[in-house]
């Protein structure tokens, strides 16, 4: 017995060790959880991306849910998730709000140009205050706000097919069910 | 080859610079005490973005703007409390590098008294174990261990 210790407390630490592989494989190392998950969304009040003296401000949205896309020209990864939220978010049955991130507006309006423009409605953070205001630290960051201006879901890193179906569209099914 | 690593370590050295200029943006402080503060602050909290540097020491836009918002919190007149409040309320408390004493963390905390208190354990008993032995072994006759 006393010879099998030994090999009982590697065995425990091979366990543990792969047991950490495996956690880190299903979970984003650089993602932050929210503290502002199921709490009203900060007040905002940015202008329009293609009418910049036209102000947008959190009290104007509330009354239906959106989902809140945070992007940039800058931004690589938001490349990779631009044709996703192309294809699938006319289908998600939330209005797509994009939210331009600390990007010169000539440079956001060029990228959509060339990449197409899925957005129902596009607010511009030049300046990136009120991106502190919802913790935002990066692009692409996405936000799902209720009707009620309560934030329900937020991913980090860029919405995946997969991601949208396990996550994404599960959250908005939860969130219609309970507000009609 | 000698003007090629001169020109090389110049060219590093030039980058160096640049970016240190980058890290260290010159704020205009009311004073060198709250300049102190600043630094001791920024040095505290994490950037939310690089996750292993200090808002001090990081040169990613986030932490750059964060340390903006740090300075204008300062000339409010906000204290160290209300600007570390203020920034755990939107990036959770990941962005203390001095955890507080919560149920979350309590783990963190006593963990490493639990190993200690485990090690002591196994320690006490191979300690018992041995001299349980050794005194065994004082019972059997000893004199057979000279003449071999």
């Amino acid at each position: 017995m006393s010879r099998l210790l030994p090999f009982i407390g590697f065995m425990l630490l091979v366990g543990l060790f792969g047991f950490g592989i495996w956690w880190n494989t299903q979970h984003d190392q650089n993602a932050i959880p929210s503290p502002l998950l199921d709490k009203p969304a900060p007040a905002f009040n940015l202008p329009k991306l293609y009418e910049p003296t036209q102000m947008v401000s959190k009290a104007d949205l509330l009354g239906q849910p959106y989902l809140l896309n945070v992007f940039a020209s800058w931004c690589i990864e938001c490349g990779v998730e631009h044709p996703v939220l192309t294809v699938e978010g006319p289908t998600l049955g939330v209005q797509l709000v994009g939210y331009n991130y600390k990007d010169a507006p000539d440079d956001a309006k060029g990228w959509l140009a060339k990449h197409g423009n899925p957005y129902d409605l596009l607010i511009a953070d030049e300046p990136g205050h009120t991106a502190i205001d919802f913790g935002v630290y990066g692009a692409p960051e996405s936000f799902l706000i209720d009707a009620k201006g309560v934030i329900r879901y937020k991913h980090i890193g860029p919405l995946t097919p997969d991601v949208m179906a396990k996550e994404l569209k599960p959250a908005i099914a939860a969130m219609l069910k309970e507000a009609p | 080859m000698r003007r090629l690593l001169h020109m090389l370590f110049a060219a590093l050295l030039t980058f160096a610079g640049v970016a240190h200029a980058q890290a260290i943006e010159p704020m205009p402080f009311k004073d060198h005490a709250q300049e102190l503060r600043f630094q001791q602050l920024t040095h505290q909290l994490r950037c939310p973005m690089c996750q292993n540097e200090t808002l001090a020491d990081s040169n990613a836009p986030i932490a750059r703007d964060l340390r903006n918002q740090i300075f204008q919190m300062m000339q409010q007149g906000k204290s160290d409390e209300e600007i570390k409040q203020y920034l755990v309320a939107r990036y959770s408390r990941f962005v203390l590098y001095d955890p507080p004493l919560t149920p979350g963390t309590w783990l963190l905390w006593f963990g490493p008294l639990l190993i200690l208190l485990g090690g002591a354990g196994v320690v006490l008993v191979a300690i018992r174990k041995r001299s349980r032995i050794g005194s065994t072994a004082t019972e059997v006759p000893t004199d057979n261990g000279d003449d071999w």
